[in-house]
């Protein structure tokens, strides 16, 4: 569904990608895992347009669309919930969701999808007039992902979604992740931190370090790996 | 004089200040400089109701409300276009530069207007008196004086307040207005094309600046190409005031500093320091309120 070939990425004078190549097939969850810096979020920022990828290609369902606006991006099924959340502090959580939506016409199913969204994150239902920026982490956190979701996507891409978000939070978030992929078919490119949770509802898994993909395998396989337990699943 | 017709009169011109002071609020919203051109762009609206004014009374006949109308809406129009072209050609292409450049730009695209339409080929620098597009009347209503154009500014205006209220509360444009202004990445996540909304909002402020600055003509002694500086600073001042970037603060700064100014005005030995009265009561809001009045400081979670 999403081909990475060669991608190289730099800002101003350093290269963050050095050419990396990835693969996420259609209806899985695919994790990228790194340090601090490996290059996780540059990635993401490639795929949906936010930055200018200096060589190599992004293929979308077969199409180049390497280098394009992100707003022609997200028109063709990809969302981004974005590192740091990024939620409109100045608009109210219903707004917020509006966004989400922006580029669809179907009016008529947008209650329905929000429906849907409050049965994922019922949170969100009750904060529903209240502006974003008053929201406690967490629930900014799920209103991110509520708003990439009221696209319609037919690829996800989450950075950190248990970013600042106390543990049990984060296993409900998780959850949400795992149900959305079963019940929408809807593809994940997941970046995590904590590389455990993440290779535990993933598909498939990929290990970034600075700028290069150093492995890859089956998420089962890859937390099996003696390397990879050492030095991204403590031990 | 009443201080009733102070007031009254400071409204009609705090009004014409509020509505230039949007267009500067909403391009710092969105792009996060002062766009120093937009006094340029009223005067540019002035001397399109100017030109215009002949030949629609040739059409619809002399100081009719309709033909009135019609020149209003078409400099609106006009200076709309001036305003999205001024964006594409001068500052879109330095949008990731520093903003001191593209604030030097602004400055200049500023002085490049006014000493262009000094030339004698294009306006001239001598002032033209401004056409009658209205009867005018004197009202006399609980003991206030008042022309009907300044009562027709005064109601046109909180009419066009409410309509950009409604268009940036209440529409999908609107709101994409407020994203971009928040966050513009994030703004583009959402599948908003970023250059279009920077695109409208250009033109929405320049059409107000069009329409305060005809308004700003009918009571003025006339026009020249330098007219639109002085209310330009007034309402830059204003929408500083109110807190810039906020849009009912830029409306509260505009009135106030109208009434401030005719109140000021109407005291013996103080009129000649009016400007230097709006810039020290500037200087002491912003000591205590650093965003201004109705701004708030942004708090964003991490
Ligand atoms: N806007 C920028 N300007 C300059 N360098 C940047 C910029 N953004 C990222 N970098 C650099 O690119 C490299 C990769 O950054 P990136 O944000 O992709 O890392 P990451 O894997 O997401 O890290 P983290 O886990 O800390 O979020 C880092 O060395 C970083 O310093
Ligand atoms: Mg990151």
């Amino acid at each position: 569904m999403l081909e990475l070939t060669d991608l190289t990425v730099g800002y101003g004078g350093i290269t963050a990608l050095h050419g990396i190549s990835l693969k996420v097939e259609q209806g899985t969850i695919v994790t990228l895992i790194g340090a601090n810096g490996a290059g996780k979020t540059t990635t993401l920022r490639a795929i949906s347009g936010l930055v200018w990828a200096k060589g190599g290609r992004v293929t979308f369902e077969g199409e180049d669309i390497t280098n394009q606006p992100p707003h022609k991006i997200v028109a063709r099924g990809i969302a981004h919930s974005p590192e740091g959340r990024m939620v409109f502090a100045n608009l109210t959580v219903h707004e917020n969701l509006q966004m989400g939506a922006y580029l669809r016409s179907d009016k008529a199913n947008f209650a329905k999808d929000l429906d849907f969204i409050f049965t994922i994150f019922p949170r969100l239902k009750e904060r529903l007039q209240q502006t974003a920026g008053t929201l406690s982490g967490g629930e900014q956190q799920m209103l991110a992902i509520g708003r990439a979701l009221m696209s319609k996507p037919k690829l996800l891409l989450l950075d950190e979604p248990s970013l600042g978000i106390a543990p049990l939070l984060t296993k409900t978030i998780f959850e949400q992740i795992v149900a959305i992929n079963r019940d929408l078919k809807l593809t994940v490119l997941l970046i995590e931190q904590n590389a455990n949770l993440a290779l535990e509802i993933s598909h498939y898994g990929y290990v970034l370090e600075t700028g290069r993909i150093i492995l890859q395998d089956a998420a089962a396989a890859l937390r099996a790996n003696p390397k990879v337990r050492e030095a991204y699943l403590g031990g | 004089m009443h201080w009733l017709q102070q007031l009254t009169n400071g409204l009609a011109l705090g009004s014409i200040y509020a509505l230039i002071a949007l267009g500067y609020t909403m391009v710092y919203g969105v792009l996060r400089f002062i766009n120093f051109a937009h006094s340029d762009v009223l005067m540019l609206g002035a001397f399109s109701a100017f030109y215009l004014a002949p030949k629609m009374e040739a059409i619809f006949g002399p100081q009719s409300a309709i033909g009135a109308l019609v020149i209003i809406v078409l400099a609106a129009a006009i200076c709309a276009a001036i305003g999205i072209l001024i964006e594409l050609l001068a500052y879109r292409p330095l949008r990731k530069r520093p903003k001191l450049t593209v604030l030097i730009t602004a400055i200049g695209v500023s002085l490049f207007i006014e000493f262009t339409c000094q030339h004698g080929a294009v306006f001239g620098a001598a002032t033209k008196p401004f056409p009658k597009l209205l009867p005018t009347r004197e009202l006399h209503f609980a003991g206030i004086e008042m022309a009907s154009n300044d009562l027709l500014v005064l109601v046109l205006t909180a009419v066009l307040l409410v309509a950009m209220w409604f268009i940036v509360q209440r529409t999908k444009m609107g709101m994409a207005i407020r994203a971009v202004s928040f966050n513009e990445q994030a703004a583009s996540l959402m599948g908003v094309n970023v250059n279009r909304v920077i695109s409208f909002t250009f033109g929405l402020g320049s059409a107000l600046a069009a329409v305060a600055g005809i308004f700003y003509a009918m009571r003025a002694p006339g026009i020249e190409p330098l007219m639109g500086v002085q209310p330009g600073i007034r309402a830059f001042i204003a929408a500083v005031l109110g807190g810039i970037g906020n849009l009912p603060g830029a409306a509260l700064g505009g009135l106030l500093l109208g009434v401030l100014e005719t109140v000021a005005g109407g005291i013996p030995g103080v009129s000649n320091y009016r400007d230097g009265i709006a810039f020290a009561i500037l200087i002491l809001i912003l000591i205590f309120r650093p965003a201004g009045l109705l701004g708030k400081a942004m708090i964003e979670k991490v």
